[in-house]
């Protein structure tokens, strides 16, 4: 059921996927360090386009990714709302104007220095957003605990990640089961109960859940004991895969744009573009 | 033993990433308040931050934050990663001295576990995450202190209530020393 929408991979002849793990990993973190460091609004647009493009070729249809478009529109227009309450003066700090667009009453009055500053703050996010749907949906989990590990991540922590990912839908599973044998029994963790209870009633799921995943370390851990996990300072990996033309050209297009981005954000001092001035 | 040890660290960090993304994705209890609700995974990152120590609980509350943000779908929100990842790094560092393994968790240990829990959700949310925001993503001081707060003061609660008592549970499942009686 729900494990299905939790970091659903697309299987997919193109060329995003024949890219390995490596490069789309180093690629995901070099373009969300580009968008983070920057705030000027050229920058950002020119990165959503290469954004979108690479989303176009990797040929997942809009329509399959359409819950996690819907929850990041809900969550970016909250949040704007609330950047906007709590200082509607933000954009006039920052870009040292003020054009009053609709005069609301005290200090809410809407002006185009907000107006663009909340356009950036969208547009920053958004500009993620296709290369993050990619990264997930684009890569295979049993790639990914090796692409870490060549970026230069330790394999253990390679494969603590990939030991979660394996086992998510396990231990989702097991919630379910006990919160329903629970909920039998007339645990509740709804509106009924007082907030206290519900706390009291949250611990009766809980426990048995993390006995059984203190259980599952042991037997886990065992097991890669017995076959000599952590013996040597480096492994070899079963779904690693060589580096081809593209991902040279993958990653290197990832630095020219970290590097762009770096270069013409702070070429005047300032974070911001300032078209008001 | 050493060595078992450093293993069973890397598979606590992967099944404790997991429970926190279960917990965090699906886990929600309603706390009273519209719109708002109380997810359990900062006790549960609590629990195993002192039971595996600061590594451990820096890495859970970084791979299951980062794991929770990507699969709402969008890149990371980084500032409030950090955050978690210093949660539980402040917890297991500070926490790493009390004996859960051992069986023993009575009241000296459960006010110390509040009081750790307190300091680490302060110190993340009233202090790394807004600074962060700020200076990631220049979003107004008012808007991310009081988002601060609020995340602060709810994970506090959840950390220390529901945390205290998993250990308290936790650790009468386990045989303490000197629990054989002679008669």
């Amino acid at each position: 059921m729900a494990a299905k929408t939790v970091l659903n991979y697309l299987p997919r002849k193109s060329v995003v996927h024949a890219l390995t793990g490596t490069t789309k990993l180093a690629f995901f973190l070099l373009f969300t360090f580009a968008g983070m460091l920057t705030y000027d609004t050229r920058v950002l647009l020119g990165l959503l386009v290469v954004s979108l493009l690479a989303f176009r070729v990797s040929r997942i249809k809009v329509s399959e990714v359409r819950f996690m478009l819907v929850f990041m529109l809900i969550f970016l227009l909250l949040n704007n709302f609330f950047v906007f309450v709590f200082n509607p003066n933000q954009g006039t700090e920052i870009y040292g104007t003020r054009h009053v667009l609709l005069p609301l009453p005290g200090r809410f009055a809407v002006t185009a220095e907000e107006l663009f500053y909340l356009f950036n703050i969208t547009l920053k996010y958004f500009v993620a957003l296709p290369v993050a749907m990619l990264f997930i949906s684009a890569t295979d989990p049993s790639e990914f605990a090796a692409s870490l590990n060549s970026i230069g991540v330790s394999y253990r922590v390679g494969y603590s990640v990939a030991i979660a990912l394996r086992y998510i839908p396990d231990i989702q599973r097991d919630y379910h089961n006990i919160s329903q044998a629970q909920q039998a029994r007339g645990v509740e963790l709804g509106r009924k109960e007082p907030l206290m209870k519900r706390l009291r009633n949250a611990v009766n799921i809980l426990l048995p859940l993390i006995l059984s995943s203190l259980a599952r370390i042991d037997v886990i851990s065992n097991a890669m004991e017995l076959r000599g996990f952590g013996k040597k300072k480096k492994r070899t990996w079963y779904t690693k895969k060589p580096f081809g033309r593209n991902d040279y050209l993958a990653l290197l297009l990832g630095v020219l744009l970290l590097a762009a981005s770096i270069a013409i954000t702070f070429a005047d001092g300032n974070r911001f573009y300032n078209p008001f001035m | 033993m050493k060595k078992n040890n450093s293993i069973k660290t890397v598979v606590a960090v992967g099944i404790g990433a997991a429970l926190f993304f279960v917990l965090g994705r699906f886990v929600q209890i309603p706390s009273g308040v519209p719109n708002t609700n109380i997810t359990t995974q900062y006790a549960i990152l609590g629990m195993l931050a002192t039971m595996y120590g600061p590594v451990a609980g820096a890495l859970i509350g970084f791979i299951g934050h980062t794991l929770i943000d990507l699969s709402w779908g969008g890149a990371p929100w980084w500032s409030w990663v950090i955050a978690s990842t210093v949660v539980g790094a402040v917890v297991g560092f500070m926490g790493k001295k009390l004996p859960i393994h051992e069986g023993v968790f009575g009241k000296k240990e459960i006010v110390t576990f509040a009081i750790i829990n307190v300091i680490a959700n302060a110190a993340a949310w009233l202090v790394v995450a807004p600074v962060l925001d700020i200076a990631i993503y220049a979003e107004p001081a008012a808007k991310v202190f009081a988002q601060g707060a609020m995340a602060a003061f709810v994970n506090s609660v959840t950390a220390v209530v529901i945390g205290a008592l998993l250990c308290i549970a936790y650790s009468k499942t386990i045989a303490g020393k000197g629990s054989l009686d002679a008669e």
